[in-house]
């Protein structure tokens, strides 16, 4: 059984019919991607795992248990945690603060100390600006402090919408290397991204997404050599 | 560059600075003329502080209400002066009940716990209906929507304690031993305003520590950044905001107490005054920031005790303490125009961006 499994999801946007029965499914231990331009829906997919968008018609399960009803901080507990895209870390609290609130759900502080530890040792920077307020840091250490903010939740799934963008080239090698890092570490992950050549070089599967709707779905290897991914996302001709 | 400058003044500009300055030149000149006249002693002005202070006290803690609302719902709670009349009004009965038990003199401050702490519950419970009912509904609806809402629920509220209570005024009893005055050296400090001074700063240094360093107030922090990635942490945000509410409602009702040591009279419309200056204080200060609401909440106290005597006398208006209240208000007018973000506002806005 996988544990991830989105089942046939239609999300919409008020009248807008974002997604039109995606189905994706991530097992444990995997670096799975989704690609797609822009507006494909994405976001909305992860949007929906999370529960911050109920699917109209669908489900998402986690270990074969249906969430839909759970609230978007219930999904939490479950055990998903989630990068948003655009980062979205707490501009006004400190890196420290910003790294409390991503350790909400839990209650162990022995636990949550080790994990600080254990940010701190993947993204060094963090540690010399944690009392820093984490509006005052660059783009590439708000996406560290977002990522490490979500891996705080102890996740078993961790969802990433875009982790690239709007980054340096050496700082997004350097996500994707902590990506494969935090995989290796034991944490699945479901990464989204526009950067589909970066993507298909860590993932071990990947799906396309294409105006709301799956339209492959293979190992990396194959992907990289289909002519419509090579030529829609990877800029071969 | 100056040129530049020159060109983008615009007439409304001039305007409004001449206002200004004729306003800051009628302040000083006020001032002068009445301390120049020496007509009143050095005791008077300090009994003027240490109201200013008590009061301002009272409205820091009624400030800190609509600052936290403003700050995690971006609404103002106009409703916020009956949850901190709610509470008073309640509280004095419960008083009388402590006199009439022969409990109110005889253990005096097991009673004024207990009279705060019917004071605090009662405008948190509220406090939190209101927005469980009135605001909760509506929190994706268009601003002005809550807004109306709010005027409405400060009505609604407003007659419901009056047809609970009354429409008369209850005097709150007094307490021996809060009667008469200390002597700090040579400075006559009257009890209840020592304790309303101290309360209230014991209090704001409570509040402001919660709201500072407790998971519970880093989770208001985040909520009033952002909704949606607060509930990604695992943030249950209806909760987080009623227990906003519960706060900003308690230490209403805390300064509801405070209040009836000055004033020691309580009625159904008590909240009108004091709630309308503690929102001045708070966009004084900053709307949706705490030290600034404090400081606000200080500023505007000493203002409206101090000023009268100091400038309005000076100017030669006749029975100037009887403008206390226009004092304020025009505080309010005049930020609204000069600094709409208030004195701490700025830095806030920094920070956001
Ligand atoms: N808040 C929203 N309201 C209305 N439409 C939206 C909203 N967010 C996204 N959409 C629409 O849903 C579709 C999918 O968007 P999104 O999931 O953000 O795409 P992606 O993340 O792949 O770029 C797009 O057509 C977009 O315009
Ligand atoms: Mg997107």
């Amino acid at each position: 059984m996988a544990m991830l499994e989105v089942e046939n999801i239609h999300s919409y946007y008020g009248n807008i019919h974002a997604l039109k029965g995606v189905s994706l499914t991530v097992d444990e231990g995997e670096i799975v991607t989704l690609i797609g331009a822009n507006g494909a829906g994405k976001s909305t997919t992860l949007r929906t795992i999370t529960g911050i968008l109920k699917p109209r018609d669908g489900r998402v399960q986690l270990d074969g248990e249906d969430l839909s009803h759970y609230k978007p901080h219930e999904i939490v507990y479950k055990g998903i945690a989630m990068v948003p895209e655009g980062r979205h870390v707490f501009a006004r609290l400190t890196v420290s603060e910003n790294l409390d609130m991503g350790a909400y759900s839990r209650n162990s502080k022995q636990e949550i100390a080790d994990d600080l530890e254990r940010m701190f040792t993947l993204f060094p920077r963090l540690k010399e600006r944690r009392s820093q307020v984490a509006g005052t840091l660059s783009g590439g250490e708000q996406q560290m402090l977002s990522t490490a903010r979500a891996l705080m939740a102890h996740p078993r799934i961790l969802l990433m919408d875009e982790p690239s963008m709007g980054l340096a080239p050496v700082l997004v090698e350097a996500i994707f290397d902590t990506i494969k890092q935090i995989n290796k570490e034991g944490t699945t992950i479901l990464l989204v991204e526009q950067n589909a050549l970066m993507a298909l070089s860590v993932a071990n599967r990947g799906y396309v997404l294409q105006t709301g709707e799956i339209v492959l779905n293979d190992t990396v290897d194959k992907l990289k050599k289909d002519p419509t991914v090579q030529k829609a996302y990877l800029g071969m001709e | 560059m100056f040129r530049n400058w020159m060109q983008r003044i615009t007439l409304t500009d001039v305007v409004i600075w001449a206002i200004g300055l004729a306003i800051l030149i009628g302040v000083i000149w006020g001032s002068i003329v009445t301390l120049g006249t020496g007509k009143y002693s050095t005791a008077t002005w300090i009994d003027l502080t240490l109201i200013g202070l008590a009061l301002g006290g009272v409205y820091a803690l009624i400030a800190l209400g609509y600052t936290l609302v403003y700050g995690i719902l971006r609404m103002i709670n106009f409703a916020h002066s009956e949850v901190f009349m709610s509470g008073p009004f309640t509280a004095t009965f419960a008083a009388w009940a402590l006199v009439g038990a022969g409990w109110w003199n005889k253990y005096p401050i097991l009673s004024l716990l207990i009279v705060l702490g019917v004071s605090a519950v009662v405008s948190s419970i509220i406090a939190v209906l209101l927005e469980r009912i009135a605001y909760r509904p509506l929190r994706t609806a268009p601003r002005l929507v809550p807004l109306i809402t709010a005027i409405g629920a400060s009505f609604f509220l407003q007659y419901v304690f009056r047809g609970l209570y009354g429409s008369g005024l209850k005097g709150y009893p007094e307490m021996t031993i809060l009667q008469g005055f200390w002597m700090l050296g040579s400075i006559r400090v009257f009890k209840t305003q020592a304790v309303a001074i101290v309360g209230a700063v014991i209090m704001m240094l409570i509040l402001y520590g919660i709201v500072q360093w407790t998971k519970l107030g880093k989770a208001m922090r985040s909520v009033s950044e952002n909704k949606e990635v607060a509930a990604l942490m695992g943030i249950d945000v209806d909760k987080t905001i009623s227990r906003t509410f519960a706060i900003g409602g308690a230490a209403a009702g805390m300064a509801g107490i405070l209040y009836l040591l000055l004033f020691p009279v309580a009625h159904f419309f008590m909240g009108f005054f004091p709630g309308l200056k503690a929102f001045t204080a708070a966009v004084l200060g900053g709307i949706g920031n705490v030290p600034g609401a404090f400081l606000g909440a200080m500023m505007l106290g000493l203002l409206e005790s101090v000023g009268p005597s100091l400038f309005l006398d000076g100017l030669g208006i006749p029975a100037p303490y009887q403008l206390k209240d226009a004092i304020a208000f025009s505080v309010l007018v005049l930020i609204l125009i000069f600094r709409p973000t208030g004195i701490l506002g700025e830095r806030l806005a920094q920070a956001k961006a």
